[in-house]
C-alpha cells in the first residue's frame, strides 16, 4: 500500500509498505477514505516529539471503510463505512472506565503519561497512522462508529480530532452565561472552541492570532470579535484593555506547543528546541485570564518541559482544565449539534491533497501558505 | 477619571452586563444550547459509561510482547501495543536505555530519546544515500511555487523566524558534510604520509 512515511525533521514522503494485519483479536483493518493532517502533526514533523522513529506513518484523523476484521470483533462488519476517534482506547481500564477514553492505560506499553494516539510516535504507542492507504484500529468494537448516513464525510473526519477537541475545549473553560471567553488560536480547534462557547452561554467570543484569513474565518464562521496580536505592543494589555481591566473570565488554548508570538520564545522552543516548544499561548493564557478564572488548554504538548508561568497561575487562583480529548464521549450531543448547523466542521477545509502530494500538503500547512486553515488528505486519486 | 469611569475590575459589578439571551440566539446560531452543564458531555469530569463497547473486563494479550520496550512505570507490556518500526541499531540501543534505566518522570528519559531520533534518522540517511532514493534536507518545497509561498507571508509577523528554517534545517547536513570532507581529506593526506 502507498503511505506517508517520517524521514527525519522536515522529511515525509509516501512509500510503499505492508498492508497491516490483525494483531489482536479485536483489531480491524481499515481502508482509509478520507484523512486529514492536524497541527499537532506538525510538532511531529519538526522533530520535537520524543520516539518518532522514522518509517513511521503519522496520521490520527481519517474515516474509512472496514476491510477485515479480528476474531473477537462483535460491532464491526467488513463494509462498514467508520469514523475512528484519535485515541486508541480498551473500554474497560480504570481510566476508560470513568469516561477518560483518551487516558487508558491498555494500549501504550512505552508510556503512563499519555494513551494511545494514531501514528504519533512510540511516546503514544507506536502505532502506524491513517495517512496511508490501509490502517489497523485495535479495539475495533470500542474506538470506531458508523457514519450516519446524513454526515458529510469532512464533517466526519473532523469529528475524529479537530472539532470534537474544540468543542472540548469549551467544555473545559466551565463557561458560564454571559462569560467573556477569549480564544487563543484561530486554527480548526479555535475556531471550533469559539463557535462551542456560544453554545454554552458565553456573552462574547474574542478570538486572537495574527493570520488574517483565520481571523476573518473567526468572524464569519464562529460570529467572534478578533484581535490580530500582531497589531499590538502587549497582546495581554490589549486583553485587560477589552474586558475593562478585568480579564477574560475564561482563556482556551488552542495553539500548543509551536505558538508564534514572541520571536526568542518561538526560536528557543521550536527551532533549536531548547524547551519543550514555545508556550507563549499558554503564558498568555494565565496572563490573560481574570483573577479566579479558568484556563482551558487543548493545545497540543509534549512531555518534555516548558517554562510556564506557573506561579501568576498560583497568585491568581486560577482554575486549569486540560486533557487531551476523549473523542468518543462528545460524539452523540456532537453529532445533534452538527445537524443543526451549529457546529459547522467542514467550514474550515481550505485544500485537499491526494496522498502523493503529501510532502507538498504538509510545508504549506507548516508554513501557513496559501491560507492554509485545514488540509485533507484523499489516499486514493480515484 | 470620575467614579463613573473607574474600570470593572475595581468596582463589584462588569459595568457593561452582556447582551441579552434573545440578542445572542437572533445573532448566534444554537447559542446557548449547551447552558446547562448536564448537557456536555465531559461533564462531570468523570463518568461511568453504560457500555464501552468492551465485552471483557481485561483484554486478551497481543502476541509478542516479549522484549518490547516499555515505561518502567507500566507493570507490564499493555495487552495491546503498537508493532511499527520496532528498535533497531545503534538508536534502538540508545532508546532501549532509555526506557530501561529511567522513568517518564527523568528528562534523562526524554532526552535519550530525542537523541536516539537524531541518530535514528542519520542512520537512515546514510543507508538512504546507497539507495536509489537519496534523502534531502526538506521535502515538499514545492508547495513554496505552487501555493504562492513568499505572497503568503507578506505582512506576517512569524517571516522573522521562518527565515532561519533554511538554517534549522540544511545546516546539520551542511556541518556534517563539511566534517566528512575534511575527515576524509585528513585520512588521506595521513595515508601519503
Amino acid at each position: 500500500m502507498r503511505a506517508m512515511v517520517y524521514r527525519g525533521p522536515y522529511k515525509i514522503r509516501v512509500e510503499e509498505k505492508d498492508v497491516p494485519a490483525i494483531e489482536h483479536p479485536n483489531d480491524a483493518v481499515v481502508r482509509v477514505a478520507l484523512a486529514a493532517i492536524c497541527g499537532s502533526d506538525l510538532h511531529l514533523y519538526h522533530g520535537m516529539m520524543p520516539d518518532t522513529r522514522i518509517g513511521h506513518t503519522f496520521g490520527h484523523e481519517f474515516i474509512g471503510v472496514v476491510e477485515q476484521v479480528g476474531s473477537s470483533v462483535q460491532s464491526l462488519q467488513v463494509g462498514d463505512r467508520v469514523m475512528v476517534p484519535f485515541n486508541i482506547f480498551c473500554g474497560s481500564c480504570w481510566f476508560c472506565s470513568r469516561g477518560l477514553y483518551s487516558n487508558c492505560h491498555n494500549v501504550n506499553p512505552n508510556a503512563t503519561a499519555v494513551g494511545g494516539i494514531y501514528g504519533y510516535s512510540h511516546t503514544t504507542g507506536g502505532y502506524d497512522g491513517g495517512q496511508a492507504e490501509y490502517v489497523r484500529v485495535p479495539f475495533a468494537d470500542v474506538g470506531p462508529v458508523k457514519i450516519p448516513d446524513w454526515m458529510h464525510d469532512e464533517d466526519a473526519v473532523l469529528l475524529t480530532d479537530a472539532a470534537a477537541t474544540g468543542y472540548f475545549g469549551a467544555q473545559l473553560g466551565e463557561i458560564t452565561e454571559g462569560d467573556t471567553v477569549v480564544v487563543l488560536g484561530a486554527g480548526p480547534v479555535g475556531l471550533i472552541a469559539a463557535q462551542s462557547a456560544w453554545l454554552m452561554g458565553a456573552g462574547r467570543v474574542i478570538v486572537i492570532d495574527h493570520l488574517r484569513e483565520r481571523l476573518e474565518k473567526a468572524r464569519t464562521m464562529a460570529h467572534a470579535e478578533t484581535l490580530d496580536y500582531d497589531e499590538y505592543d502587549d497582546i495581554v494589555v490589549e486583553m485587560k484593555k477589552q474586558t475593562d481591566f478585568l480579564g477574560a473570565d475564561v482563556v482556551i488554548e488552542a495553539v500548543g506547543a509551536e505558538a508564534d508570538g514572541n520571536f526568542l520564545q518561538h526560536v528557543a522552543g521550536t527551532k533549536l528546541k531548547l524547551q519543550g516548544g514555545s508556550p507563549v499561548a499558554l503564558n498568555w493564557a494565565i496572563d490573560g485570564v481574570r483573577k479566579g478564572g479558568t484556563v482551558s488548554v487543548v493545545g497540543a504538548y509534549g512531555p518534555i518541559p516548558n517554562a510556564v508561568k506557573f506561579g501568576d497561575a498560583l497568585n491568581k487562583g486560577l482554575t486549569l482544565r486540560m486533557n487531551q480529548t476523549p473523542v468518543k464521549r462528545q460524539w452523540p450531543r456532537m453529532f445533534e449539534h452538527v445537524r443543526n448547523g451549529h457546529l459547522t466542521p467542514r467550514e474550515m477545509v481550505t485544500h485537499r491533497f491526494p496522498l502523493e502530494d503529501i510532502a507538498e500538503a504538509y510545508h504549506v500547512f507548516s508554513a501557513k501558505l496559501d491560507g492554509c486553515i485545514k488540509p485533507l488528505i484523499l489516499p486514493r486519486a480515484d | 477619571m470620575t467614579e463613573s469611569d473607574v474600570p470593572s475590575a475595581y468596582v463589584r459589578d462588569k459595568r457593561t452586563p452582556p447582551p441579552s439571551r434573545e440578542e445572542l440566539r437572533a445573532r448566534i446560531p444554537g447559542w446557548g444550547a449547551d447552558l446547562d452543564p448536564a448537557d456536555r458531555p465531559s461533564y462531570p469530569k468523570l463518568q461511568y459509561p453504560a457500555d464501552t463497547g468492551a465485552h471483557w473486563d481485561f483484554p486478551e494479550r497481543q502476541p509478542g510482547a516479549e522484549g518490547r520496550e516499555r515505561s518502567i512505570e507500566h507493570a507490564f507490556v499493555t495487552p495491546a501495543f503498537g508493532t511499527a518500526q520496532p528498535l533497531h541499531g545503534l538508536s534502538g540501543a540508545i532508546r532501549r536505555l532509555a526506557y530501561q534505566r529511567f522513568s517518564e518522570g527523568r528528562l534523562a528519559h526524554w532526552m535519550l530519546l530525542i537523541v536516539g531520533d537524531r541518530v535514528d534518522a542519520w542512520e537512515s540517511h546514510l543507508r538512504s544515500f546507497v539507495s536509489g532514493r537519496p534523502d534531502v534536507p526538506a521535502t515538499g518545497l514545492r508547495g513554496e511555487l505552487t501555493h504562492s509561498g513568499p505572497g503568503s507571508r507578506e505582512g506576517r509577523s512569524d517571516k522573522r523566524h521562518q527565515v532561519l528554517d533554511p538554517v534549522v534545517v540544511a545546516g546539520p547536513w551542511l556541518a556534517a558534510a563539511g566534517a566528512t570532507a575534511l575527515g576524509a581529506r585528513a585520512v588521506v593526506r595521513a595515508l601519503r604520509r
